[in-house]
């Protein structure tokens, strides 16, 4: 079909000179791995909270956390990125959104998109962790508080280290989620790893290339968070239970 | 010691328990029977709250229970519970099972609280399980755990809700035994089971639950050699003949 393939490509001064395509390429893939983990920090700590407050019998603190998830869940993560990046410095208060619309470009992207996917990935932790909760024998909780454990003292001691752990192989595919849905930022301008494959493209017309390499980086960051999480597994599994010796 | 003054409780149209009074003194054993579903474990979780109930009053050790104002957790820590399905904490050892809520609760000391837990499995005989966790156990280690756990804070009673019933046949008397020791050392005790060799060795009165109404609650010996009721009658007759 007459495509050229040059892998040399990468080796070559990009158009701006002052680097080369590969390092355009690695400067994507730094960007897609600090927003990713910084935004699952956020998923995962948020989506906790509003995963136990779902289960715990205040209906008025249930029903918000509900409500929240149904929120995050419900409505397309690319229109909740041109809300966070488009509409809500408008609706902040004018001191507040002018400090965001004059703050440097990228770290408006990055903020912007650090935000939408930590939520956007809580609400679906959220779900994870409130099945693990409910997934427990109830006799667990009847036993914490029996013993003369406060409700919260049974969360921490009883039900919440057994949840987690239960939780642990739906929560590695979620990680792996927030890595695939950080591409989606590269719609605001954000310079992540799709982003760069596309500028890959534009300035050097070798397509195949830009993208198999954006394909491999994919693959290789995944590969080491599915490692890394069953190493985790593994050493967090209760003996005589679930994935225990 | 716990007294149940005209306990009502629903769920919504259905009446689960209606109108029950009874009570045990210090030192009493009280076995409560019944067929299933007939209210007796709810009746026992009424007692140290784990089931809210509608109507009457429970009072345990001068505490009301179903006062709203009444520190529940404060009152739990003081009364022991063994539940059907042992309700061990897979994810701790059996020493952590039985040290944290002395720990976290009555605010013992760490080591202390490691020497009592011992002392305890070695009274019911698992002292060589300490380093093991819940799951590598069997059901009736399980629930001599669940027992000692239970005792390591030092309780004023202990409700034993159908703590047999979950075990294979051939565990069920290592649970026994230890439960007729308790009870010999004169600990309060109020047990729903269906184990009526026990009652008849043990229980000073024996509570027949149907459809959420105390039926009989007699002196063991007069429920065991003439129950009043026709439905005690077969009741007995179906389960004693094994």
């Amino acid at each position: 079909m007459g495509y050229q393939w040059n892998w040399g490509v990468f080796f070559q001064p990009s158009a701006t000179g002052d680097d080369t395509y590969l390092g355009w390429m690695f400067a994507g893939f730094k960007m897609t791995i600090g927003l990713s983990l910084s935004a699952w920090v956020i998923a995962l700590l948020l989506g906790a909270l509003v995963g136990v407050l779902r289960t715990v019998p205040n209906k008025l603190l249930a029903g918000i956390a509900t409500a929240y998830v149904e929120l995050f869940r419900n409505i397309p993560l690319l229109v909740q990125l041109f809300i966070w990046y488009f509409v809500l410095p408008e609706l902040l208060p004018e001191s507040l959104g002018n400090a965001f619309k004059q703050s440097h470009p990228v770290l408006q992207q990055f903020f912007a998109s650090m935000v939408c996917l930590g939520l956007f990935t809580s609400a679906r932790v959220a779900e994870q962790v409130r099945s693990g909760i409910n997934s427990l024998p109830k006799g667990q909780k009847n036993a914490g508080l029996a013993l003369g454990f406060t409700l919260p003292q049974t969360y921490r001691f009883v039900m919440l280290p057994m949840a987690f752990r239960l939780v642990v192989p739906p929560l590695t595919s979620e990680f792996l989620n927030i890595f695939k849905n950080s591409a989606v930022c590269s719609t605001i301008g954000l310079l992540e790893l799709a982003a760069q494959g596309r500028q890959l493209v534009d300035y050097t017309a070798q397509p195949y290339e830009s993208f198999i390499a954006v394909t491999l980086a994919y693959i290789a960051i995944n590969v080491v968070v599915m490692t890394l999480m069953h190493k985790f597994e593994r050493r967090i599994a209760v003996p005589g239970y679930i994935g225990g010796k | 010691m716990i007294k149940i003054a005209n306990v009502s409780k629903n769920y919504g149209d259905f009446k689960v328990l209606t109108d029950c009074t009874t009570s045990v003194s210090k030192g009493e054993v009280i076995v409560v029977c019944g067929p299933s579903g007939s209210g007796k474990s709810t009746l026992i979780k009424c007692v140290n709250g784990l089931e809210p109930f509608q109507a009457g009053e429970i009072i345990v050790d001068g505490t009301s229970v179903g006062d709203p104002k009444t520190n529940l957790s404060k009152l739990r820590a003081r009364v022991g519970m063994v539940f059907q399905n042992f309700e061990l904490f897979p994810h701790m050892s059996i020493t952590q099972n039985l040290a944290i809520a002395q720990v976290k609760v009555l605010g013992r000391k760490q080591d202390e609280a490691m020497d009592k837990g011992l002392k305890l499995l070695d009274r019911v005989g698992l002292k060589a399980q300490a380093n093991k966790f819940p799951g590598q156990l069997s059901g009736g280690q399980q629930q001599r755990v669940a027992i000692a756990r239970a005792l390591a804070m030092d309780p004023i009673c202990m409700l034993f809700d159908e703590p047999t019933s979950a075990l294979d046949p051939e565990m069920v008397n290592e649970v026994l035994d230890v439960m007729t020791e308790l009870a010999q050392e004169g600990m309060t005790m109020m047990c729903v089971t269906h184990e009526m060799g026990f009652a008849r060795r043990v229980a000073n009165r024996v509570i027949f639950m149907d459809h959420g109404r105390i039926v009989e609650d007699d002196e063991k010996e007069a429920f065991f050699a003439n129950p009043r009721s026709e439905r005690a009658q077969q009741f007995l007759a179906k389960i004693l003949h094994h």
